[in-house]
């Protein structure tokens, strides 16, 4: 992975940046010892790793909008983090950047149920946003897996999805409002408590742009009451292709579920070795989850059922109980887990039109005896977000390299049949490369002009989301 | 006789000057690059929002189809003039619709005309189910587009989740046609509902009805639609319940118990009249006919009832469980007396109908109006799409 040379310029001025940066801030908020800046060399994709030259963890706004100002006047890039929970490389440092974490940052500022919305500093956790209302009955719909470590502040520069964003969208989709500093430090607010923020829609905009317009300290969030209950159905199938038919036929018939996962043999085989959840040996699985009172998901779930018998079915089973739902999810749950336990794993984010699923499904397959790699397929079968995980050994020379170019093949798959390279995941530092495979040039250019209002100099997270070659005239022309 | 890729278009909005109505988006492309001056972009031309802009009138009302329609993955793609109708017709066919609800401006506009699916999605046009559904703007997948230089450029796709690279489709939706021409938009539908109920409450003040809406909308019973307003019988406070049967006949019960205290409420299940009543509250028709400017204003639901008070003589009807306010005032009404109210509580406010030459869109603070002008300046650079729409300067 190439990452942009360090400006020796900026190594060299360190002690007088470091300076500058301990006039305002208090001893704890400025990190810069190499044994302590090391804990911040990457994120969840641990594969690529990079010390950053200084690491900042303000309290406030205020703290930030000098801290960017700073930088931004002595041509420093920077680099926001949320949890540090990204595996796409999205906050990968530079060795000649500035961290700013957004961890200390955590304060509930604003809680109103008449209106439904909450107010929170983005170093909250995504849990503890549902757990700030939850006692009140209420919660914060986007729901990653990630949800127990993520950062609001990282689930707005990705769009953080779910899986339950089938029927409740994706963090985009249930933002009001931002504070926002911008690369010179000019403190934005955008939206609020009410619906649809006035001019262009650059909340749409800065959520997903991966921190590359500006850093995101406050957020106005929508919360909902929690439905009455919720209970989700196992069905099994001999072929992926059935249930790729069943998911559509499911759609199709009107009912919405708040989720359609998906497993196939080798996940399910790994899962229930590890947690014995009681999934029947199939190739591939089902969980259909609805929501409402216990009538309703009565309503629901026989119409999911009378579907599912109609492409007879190896396994239908719903749950009877609470302990049993909890036991459905987690095997779906601690899929991921699961699989790292047995193997090094590399897990893809594409996603697909759900009516290439069978296709897609029968190419991964065939991809994966051409390279010698296991693949384990998990998703969210709804929304057509597929999850292959590439199981490899670190240990062995080559695995990794011919892993990622099998991933890189998928991803191409999954652009191919008229989808996207990621769904959920960003594109980071990871799929990076890949973009030229999805976007024109001009498409990129119109992206990049983008950045070029919000950030002239290109200082905000380097090197990711467009190709090197691509926005390297952009980048030299600023230095 | 009608020159190859002109047409004359409905009087009141084209003026006398004959718009460009391209049949491609190749033509299309190429009229934008050649243009030498102004293009005053539009669809149906049904909505004239905003300063009207003095230019060249270009249509994409002649693009029109629908290029993909994959009911089982809840997904359309269409050109971007096609009529609205024909979306509708199409997916209720399949037993679908746009689930945000789009408002028909017609009504309260006066305009004749189609109202084209690019034109929803370039103002951003939602109705009463976007509390629960979302706005236009969360059903918008992917877009293509014509950008002031005549540039092709396309963002986003088919899927439901997408997040490679910037969300541009986000920026396009309610940019007014000021960033770029739309010519294609992949679209999110959804399943229509088999059965409607609404609850409705009479009699209640403008503070009282909110709440009510604000506690039915903060219970589990998903409500789709949250309005108040004046009928010839007094005010009315409407709850919309939407779904399968049995479900939807336990929720309106449920709604009525906690709603009890404020008197007895009416059900209405019969599927016309629910139509009805909702068309009405969406397309605003109590305001259609007779004088006075219409402001539409995007608040803090608590907020409404006070903000509307301080208005003289103003009518309101509220939607959004309180959150958009559509605020009927004397003519010539002064904009400071609507804003400061708004201002001083926070949200935005957008004078609909009535003199728009002071300007119609919600002024926007020096650090974001810098970044809105810096985004026009890049994807329109010769300043030629709607100038002096949406707040830049002619």
């Amino acid at each position: 992975m190439d990452m942009p040379k360090p400006n020796p310029t900026i190594l060299a001025r360190k002690s007088q940046l470091l300076d500058r940066l301990a006039s305002f801030l208090p001893r704890e908020a400025l990190i810069h010892d190499p044994s302590e800046t090391r804990a911040y060399e990457c994120d969840g994709l641990t594969a690529y790793k990079c010390p950053p030259l200084a690491v900042v963890l303000p309290a406030s706004t205020a703290e930030v909008s000098e801290t960017l100002r700073i930088c931004n006047d002595m041509g420093v890039p920077v680099v926001p983090r949320g949890a540090g929970t990204s595996l796409a490389g999205g906050a990968l440092p530079t060795e000649d950047s500035v961290i700013i974490g957004v961890a200390r940052m955590t304060e509930v500022l604003e809680t109103d149920y008449d209106n439904r919305f909450i107010r929170v500093q983005t170093g909250r956790t995504n849990l503890s946003v549902t757990g700030a209302v939850e006692e009140d009955g209420f919660f914060y719909a986007p729901d990653p897996s990630s949800q127990l470590a993520c950062a609001i502040a990282g689930n707005i520069a990705m769009n953080s999805g779910g899986a339950h964003c089938l029927k409740y969208g994706v963090t985009t989709n249930n933002l009001m409002g931002v504070t926002m500093v911008l690369m010179d430090g000019t403190v934005t607010e955008i939206g609020g408590a009410h619906l649809d923020a006035e001019g262009l829609d650059l909340l749409g905009l800065i959520c997903g742009s991966e921190g590359q317009l500006g850093i995101v300290t406050e957020a106005t969030l929508r919360i909902l009451h929690k439905p009455e209950g919720a209970r989700p159905v196992l069905i099994g199938y001999d072929s992926s292709e059935i249930a790729g038919q069943c998911v559509s036929d499911i759609i199709k018939a009107g009912v919405l579920p708040v989720a359609i996962e998906f497993m196939d043999r080798p996940c399910i085989r790994a899962t229930e070795a590890f947690a014995g959840a009681g999934y029947p040996d199939c190739e591939a699985l089902l969980i259909v989850e609805v929501e409402g009172s216990d009538a309703e998901i009565d309503e629901q779930l026989e119409t999911i059922m009378d579907i599912a018998r109609k492409h007879d079915p190896v396994e239908l089973r719903q749950s009877s109980s609470e302990d049993e739902s909890k036991r459905i999810w987690l095997g779906r749950k601690s899929a991921f887990g699961a699989m790292g336990k047995i193997n090094d794993y590399m897990c893809l984010d594409g996603t697909i039109p759900v009516n290439e699923l069978p296709y897609v499904l029968k190419r991964i397959g065939e991809m994966s005896k051409e390279y010698g790699l296991d693949v384990a397929n998990v998703f969210h079968a709804g929304d057509g977000n597929m999850h292959p995980l590439i199981l490899f050994d670190a240990n062995k020379e080559g695995d990794l390299e011919l892993c990622e170019e099998l991933g890189a093949e998928i991803l191409k798959l999954c652009v191919e049949v008229g989808g996207c390279l990621t769904g959920e995941h960003g594109v980071g530092i990871e799929k990076r490369d890949l973009m030229l495979h999805q976007y024109d040039p001009p498409d990129l250019e119109i992206q990049m002009a983008v950045k070029d209002v919000f950030d002239p100099k290109w200082l905000l997270n380097p090197a990711k989301v467009f190709p090197l070659a691509s926005s390297d005239t952009r980048r030299i022309a600023a230095e | 006789m009608t020159l190859p890729g002109r047409c004359p278009g409905p009087r009141s909005i084209f003026g006398t000057m004959k718009a460009l109505a391209p049949t491609s988006e190749a033509e299309l492309a190429e009229m934008v690059a050649s243009a030498s001056e102004p293009l005053r972009i539009m669809g149906g031309g049904t909505r004239p929002i905003g300063v009207p802009v003095n230019g060249q009138p270009l249509t994409t009302s002649r693009l029109t189809g629908v290029t993909l329609y994959e009911p089982g993955a809840l997904t359309l793609v269409v050109q971007a003039g096609t009529p609205v109708e024909e979306v509708r017709k199409t997916l209720a066919a399949e037993g679908q619709r746009l689930a945000f609800e789009p408002m028909d401006h017609r009504g309260l506009l006066g305009t004749t005309g189609e109202p084209t699916i690019g034109g929803v999605f370039a103002a951003n046009v939602s109705g009463p189910r976007r509390i629960q559904a979302g706005a236009a703007r969360d059903f918008l997948l992917g877009v293509r587009f014509v950008d002031g230089q005549g540039q092709v450029t396309r963002n986003g796709g088919r899927v439901m989740k997408n997040v490679t690279g910037y969300d541009l489709v986000k920026l396009m939706a309610g940019s007014y046609g000021t960033l770029g021409v739309l010519t294609e938009l992949a679209l999110k539908v959804l399943p229509a509902s088999h059965h409607t109920a609404t609850i409705t409450l009479s009699g209640l003040d403008d503070t009282t009805a909110v709440a009510a809406l604000s506690r039915a909308l903060g219970s589990p019973f998903e409500i789709t639609g949250a309005a108040h307003r004046q009928t010839a019988d007094g005010p009315q406070t409407c709850l919309r319940i939407e779904g399968f049967e049995k479900s939807v006949a336990y929720r309106a019960g449920q709604i009525q118990t906690l709603l009890a205290d404020l008197g007895a409420a009416k059900v209405e299940t019969d599927p016309d009249t629910n139509t009805t009543l909702w068309q009405d509250i969406r397309d605003v028709a109590c305001f259609h006919d007779g004088e006075g400017d219409i402001w539409r204003l995007s608040v803090k639901p608590s907020d409404a009832p006070g903000i509307k008070a301080q208005v003289d003589g103003a009518e309101a009807l509220y939607d959004w469980g309180g959150g958009l306010v559509w605020l009927r005032v004397p003519q010539n009404t002064h904009a400071d007396t609507i804003r400061a109210a708004v201002n001083a509580a926070g949200g935005h406010a957008t004078l609909i109908r009535g003199n728009r030459a002071g300007g119609a869109f919600q002024p926007l603070s020096p650090p974001i109006a810098a970044l809105q002008d810096g985004l026009r300046a890049r994807f329109d650079p010769r300043g030629i799409l709607n100038p002096g729409l949406m707040g830049r300067a002619a």
